[in-house]
């Protein structure tokens, strides 16, 4: 069985935990949380991870600056990024998928919605 | 020339009677055959007789098979079709379950995080998170009763302009009302037709309430522009927010007023013991 390594980047530590809930549901995930854009950041340079799911508004750095980093970054660039966040305006979204961001996801968040992406970015089909 | 007819006769006689000898052969010959042939005719009707008999117990066999595998075939399709509504009865149930799963997941995330601290500060901010991260609500404040006024002033809001009245008195409008009742209030219609934000016609008042006691009420006037409608779970997250989220407001007032007072016994205590 395949070892997730996934960071979850959210300054609210209600949308951590029910983040960490629904990517605790495939098998082999792992969890790491940080709480804002400095922390993510930190934790990248010690761990490898498959997958970045980040939120836009955080204190410290935000969202959109942390993508900006993590792009031009040769060592990071290459790990998928999902943006979710309570922006669900269409700029919000076209401008978090220019940024780099593989995937945008609209608070409130569907587990299922959440799981078939990150599934669908992991190449796993359920 | 007497003597040759005669002769020539009795040859002819001999010679004829020899042919009629020949042909009394060959008939009896003939017979023979006939009876060989006749007998072997029915030997062979015989046959035939008996091969249709076992053709006609074939075919009925067949017959009998052919029905058999038939009905089989009909109860097997019957079968399969019970099966696949069993399973699109399954399918359903499983999606019905997961949905009611992710549920419980949010209400438990929500209940955790509300008990989680006794901060004032912190609780407020938790319910400021649950309501705008977990229900989708854009604008929206949460007001505590002052017992003694009787009024229901701000103590935490998102997204709010400042012709959002500051406080409100218990029985005015429909945050005075709902508070004073208890009783949830939801606007009728399409909670996205807004018209602009109207903060004397909220979309949702939720009365905090300690079993029949009110303590606040959290209001919500507008919801994200992706969220377009109120959902189950929003349902069952204004009901646990009615309870827990007034549970962890008035423990967390409780203990921070313990706190004050224990500072100041405290520092009451440290003057006596200087003196």
């Amino acid at each position: 069985m395949p070892d997730y390594n996934f960071l979850v980047v959210e300054d609210s530590p209600t949308m951590r935990q029910l983040i960490s809930f629904a990517l605790k549901r495939i098998p082999g995930s792992k969890i790491i949380e940080a709480s804002d854009g400095i922390d993510a950041l930190k934790k990248l340079s010690t761990q490898k991870f498959d997958i970045i799911l980040t939120d836009i508004n955080m204190p410290i750095m935000d969202g959109l600056k942390l993508i900006s980093m993590i792009r031009n970054d040769s060592a990071h660039k290459a790990i998928p990024i999902v943006i979710i966040t309570t922006e669900g305006a269409e700029e919000d979204r076209k401008r978090g998928l220019a940024l780099g961001a593989n995937a945008y996801i609209a608070k409130p968040i569907q587990t299922a919605d959440l799981l078939n992406i990150v599934n669908n970015i992991l190449g796993n089909k359920g | 020339m007497m003597d040759k007819e005669p002769a020539s006769i009795s040859k002819k006689v001999e010679e004829f009677l020899q042919i009629f000898k020949k042909g009394e052969e060959f008939t009896q010959e003939l017979l023979k055959e006939n009876e060989k042939l006749r007998y072997r005719v029915a030997q062979l009707e015989e046959v035939t007789k008996f091969s249709d008999r076992e053709g006609d117990f074939k075919l009925h066999t067949f017959e009998e098979k052919i029905k058999f595998l038939e009905d089989e075939n009909k109860s097997l399709l019957e079968r399969y079709r019970i099966v696949e509504e069993e399973n699109k009865d399954f399918a359903n149930r499983y999606v019905e379950v997961e949905a009611e799963n992710n549920n419980l997941a949010n209400l438990y995330v929500a209940s955790y995080q509300l008990h989680s601290t006794l901060d004032f500060g912190e609780s407020l901010k938790i319910i400021l998170e649950i309501v705008m991260n977990l229900i989708g609500a854009e604008e929206f404040s949460i007001m505590m009763l002052d017992e003694k006024t009787n009024e229901l002033t701000i103590v935490a809001q998102e997204g709010m302009g400042p012709e959002a009245r500051a406080g409100v008195k218990l029985g005015d409008g429909i945050l005075g009302a709902a508070a004073k009742s208890g009783e949830v209030f939801y606007r009728e219609g399409d909670p996205t037709d807004l018209k602009g934000v109207d903060y004397l016609h909220p979309l949702v008042c939720i009365p905090l309430k300690i079993k029949e006691h009110v303590i606040g009420v959290i209001v919500m006037y507008k919801l994200l522009v992706q969220k377009r409608t109120f959902t189950n779970i929003d349902y069952e997250l204004f009901t646990m927010l009615a309870g827990h989220a007034a549970t962890a407001l008035f423990s967390a007032k409780l203990y921070s007023q313990s706190e004050r007072k224990l500072t100041t016994i405290q520092s009451f205590l440290d003057l006596l013991k200087e003196k």
